[in-house]
């Protein structure tokens, strides 16, 4: 499953509109603590969060995840957004709560490696 | 060893504009250098968990690393508040930081953990008053993995 498939299913907002959404998605993360995300979360997969400064974009980065979902209608900062162009990594919102998202997610398959 | 190369990062406390960008800075060197992926994973979890912990805690440091064909090591050195107990610092789920450094995620008492799980080797020397010093390092090749260690 690709970025953009996932950004179509959910409906969800692209904030990075420049960057491609073709590129897979093998797995799911979610968790508002960055250090948990640096130890557990596994390279390709998607990560949900409500945490929306720009830090997200260095640990996404490091970790080679596929891009980062903001739940709860949570409004990236200007400059996480610019950080996120530079590195290279997709921010997607949505007006869901992050059960409701990962649910979602679930019920398209994703699956936390 | 004829091999080696090394660098260092300079590292601002409260920066947070820059976190990430020594780990990042590395993490471009050594797969430049065609290290394996799971090492690079491992070391870009160190070398996170060591930056942040100067950026949130410490007034400055530097991050030095050394790589050869056969490890990557890392010295980071900082001017801070030093660690009072080691032992404590050490447990998942111990941490010090403000409420203000746990709403950014940070501050989750990972940190220490995190870098230990994630190398062979840690050491620590921490001054109370003057600051800390954890040199860490992951064997590249030669057999050795870390479950053997």
């Amino acid at each position: 499953m690709n970025l953009q498939e996932i950004v179509n299913s959910l409906s969800l907002e692209v904030r990075t509109p420049n960057l491609g959404l073709d590129r897979d998605v093998t797995g799911g993360y979610v968790s508002d603590l960055l250090s948990d995300v640096m130890g557990n979360a596994a390279e390709g997969s998607v990560w949900v969060t409500l945490q929306i400064h720009l830090n997200i974009v260095a640990v996404a980065s490091l970790k080679g995840l596929s891009g980062i979902i903001l739940v709860n209608n949570r409004i990236p900062d200007a400059d996480t957004l610019k950080r996120a162009v530079e590195e290279d990594i997709p921010i997607m919102t949505s007006p869901l709560s992050t059960f409701e998202l990962v649910g979602r997610l679930y019920a398209l398959g994703l699956r936390c490696r | 060893m004829s091999n080696a190369e090394e660098g260092v990062f300079f590292l601002t406390g409260k920066d947070f504009t820059n976190a990430g960008a020594a780990s990042s800075s590395l993490k471009d060197v050594l797969e430049r250098r065609g290290i394996p992926r799971d090492i690079i994973r491992r070391m870009a979890i160190a070398a996170f968990e060591a930056e942040m912990n100067v950026i949130i805690y410490a007034v400055a440091g530097m991050m030095k690393y050394r790589v050869t064909d056969r490890e990557i090591s890392i010295t980071v050195q900082d001017m801070g508040q030093g660690i009072p107990d080691i032992e404590l610092a050490m447990t998942e789920g111990y941490s010090t930081a403000t409420d203000q450094i746990r709403e950014m995620g940070f501050g989750s008492g990972m940190g220490l953990p995190n870098i230990k799980k994630s190398t062979d080797n840690l050491t620590i020397n921490t001054v109370i008053g003057e600051g800390t010093t954890l040199e860490f390092f992951i064997r590249i090749r030669d057999g050795i993995t870390t479950e053997q260690a």
